[in-house]
Parts: C-alpha cells; structure tokens; sequence
C-alpha cells in the first residue's frame, strides 16, 4: 500500500516538475525543476531497488550537471522574453508530434499487456545474488564483465573535461600584449635606432 | 501492485516531455538541453526498471553509463554555448547556421 502510494507520488511529480522544466518562463526556474524531477526520479529507482544508481543520478545530475546549468543561466546575460517569441507559433507541431508518439509509446504498453510482445529471458549471468546489496552486486558485476566499457567510460569523461577547457580556454597572453623577454634581449640598437642629419629647411624622411 | 507497465508509462509519458520541449523552446538552447536531460532520465527509468522486474543487473550498469555520456554531453553542450555567446551576444539557434563555413 504504502509502496504504490510512493509510487504515484513520485511519479506525478517527475511528470510535473518535467512538464514545468519545458513550460517555465524563465530558464533558472527550469534548472530547479529539473532538479526537482532528478530527485523524484531517484525516488522511483530506490522503490525498485536500485540504491545505487539513485544515488549516483542524485550526485552526478543535480550535484554537478544541475549546478552547471545553473551557472551557465546565471553567468550569460540573456534577453529570455526574446527567446521565448516562437513559443506560442511552435505550439500545435509540436504538441501533434508529441501527441503521436506517446500514442505510439502507449501503443507498445499495450501490446505487451495484451501479450502480442513477449519480454526476452535475460541470459542469467547478471543476476543479483541473495544476500548482497545492490552496490555490491553492481561491482561485482562492473569490475568483471564491463571493465573495458568502465574505463570506455572514463575515457568519455576525460574526452568532454578535455573539449570543454579547449573550448571555452581564451588566451590571455595573447589578449593581453604579454612580455617576451627572449625578443627584448635579442633588440640591437643598430636595428632599433637610426640617425640622421636633416638639412636646414628640409624635413625627415621616415 | 505496481508493475513494469507502470515504469513504462511513466518514463514514455516524460520521453514526450522532453521531445515537447525540444519543439516548444526551439529558440533557447538551454532549455534544449535541459529538454535532452529529461529524454535521457525516462530512458534510464526504463532501464533501471527493467533490470529491476526481469532481476538482471546490466541494465543498472547501462543507466550508469548513459548517465557519463549525459554529463559528459551537458558540458561540451554548456561550453559549445558560452563560446557561441561569446562571440554572438546571444543564444538564439535561428541563425546558428550562420557559423557554417
């Protein structure tokens, strides 16, 4: 009882604070909830019992990608009325096509349930084992089977951390007019100065 | 009882969501972004309900790894934008074409 009514309770709010992210008005209230919606949907896998990716959806989205957002809306300063010109114009699109998928998504709930789609077994080695956590079941798993696709992983991270400083990194020795102490040292009065003996009356050539 | 129909039903209605808000904010690229944040949340609700119901641990380990590509994809989404605005005092995607070479 008290697990269908956290579910629906989480549930509802997911969809609400979605359907909020794509409807506010301005963007920072869409990173809150968007943040709101992670929470809610961790909530929705520890009722499943997958404690392990809830907490980590709680710490890698609204730990660090949530804030980062956040930082982004705040640190531009935008005209956010401008953007939001086309909103009522894009409207019908888009809500036929979100209409016929989720018709089609529905569809497929229901062609399962009236079993014409039947779920394929799972081979067997992934499964849980009785008396072990759900971190511990995971590592066993992740450490054994999906090593390469881990360091894969981390390889991505490592791949977008390096992009996003070459990306946004701006030279601030070049913008700035920076020392060259190698070239000072180098300057030789000869090619620096030159004299002359302007005639009376006449001006200098340069 | 609450079963896999439900996780389905919750996590297609919010993949609609997203796709929705692609269309309806087809101007701001952030909340585009946000938008692809939400698509990838109902996949990993799918997925993590999946391996929850079917009692196999890969799909929770494939939620952890769409999960890296979804950070990993908000920050060079995030810097692609700052320079953008950088050099255009803007974000609007209308007249992003502008950039091709």
């Amino acid at each position: 009882m008290i697990h269908t009514l956290a579910f629906y309770l989480f549930a509802v709010l997911v969809l609400a604070s979605g359907a909020m992210v794509v409807l506010a008005r301005n963007p920072v209230h869409s990173v809150l909830w968007l943040i709101l919606a992670f929470f809610n949907a961790a909530g929705l896998m520890i009722l499943v019992g997958a404690e392990f990716i809830a907490m980590l959806l709680v710490i890698v989205y609204v730990g660090a990608v949530a804030v980062l957002f956040l930082f982004v809306v705040m640190m531009l300063n935008i005209d956010f009325a401008e953007l939001r010109a086309g909103f009522i114009k894009n409207a019908p699109l888009g809500a036929a096509i979100a209409l016929i998928l989720l018709v089609e998504l529905v569809l497929g709930v229901g062609a399962y349930r009236a079993g014409v789609v039947e779920l394929g077994e799972p081979l067997g080695n992934a499964a849980p084992l009785a008396g072990e956590s759900n971190v511990e079941n995971i590592g066993a798993i992740l450490y054994s089977q999906y090593l390469f696709l881990f360091e894969m992983a981390g390889v991505i991270l490592l791949v977008s951390m390096i992009g996003a400083i070459v990306l946004t990194h701006r030279d601030q020795r070049a913008a700035r007019g920076h020392q060259n102490i190698s070239k000072q040292v180098a300057r030789r009065p000869e090619d620096a100065t030159e004299l002359k003996k302007p005639e009376v009356g006449q001006g200098v050539e340069l | 009882m609450i079963g896999i129909e439900h996780y389905i039903v919750v996590s297609s209605i919010l993949f609609v969501l997203g796709v929705l808000g692609i269309f309806l904010n087809r101007k701001n690229v952030i909340v585009i972004l946000m938008a692809i944040e939400l698509i990838l949340l109902a996949v990993n609700i799918n997925l993590v309900a999946f391996s929850a119901f079917l009692n196999d641990l890969t799909g929770q380990v494939f939620a952890m790894f769409v999960l890296t590509v979804a950070a990993a994809e908000a920050a060079i989404g995030l810097a692609i934008l700052v320079i953008y605005f950088r050099r255009r005092g803007t974000i609007a995607v209308d007249d992003i074409n502008r950039m091709k070479g």
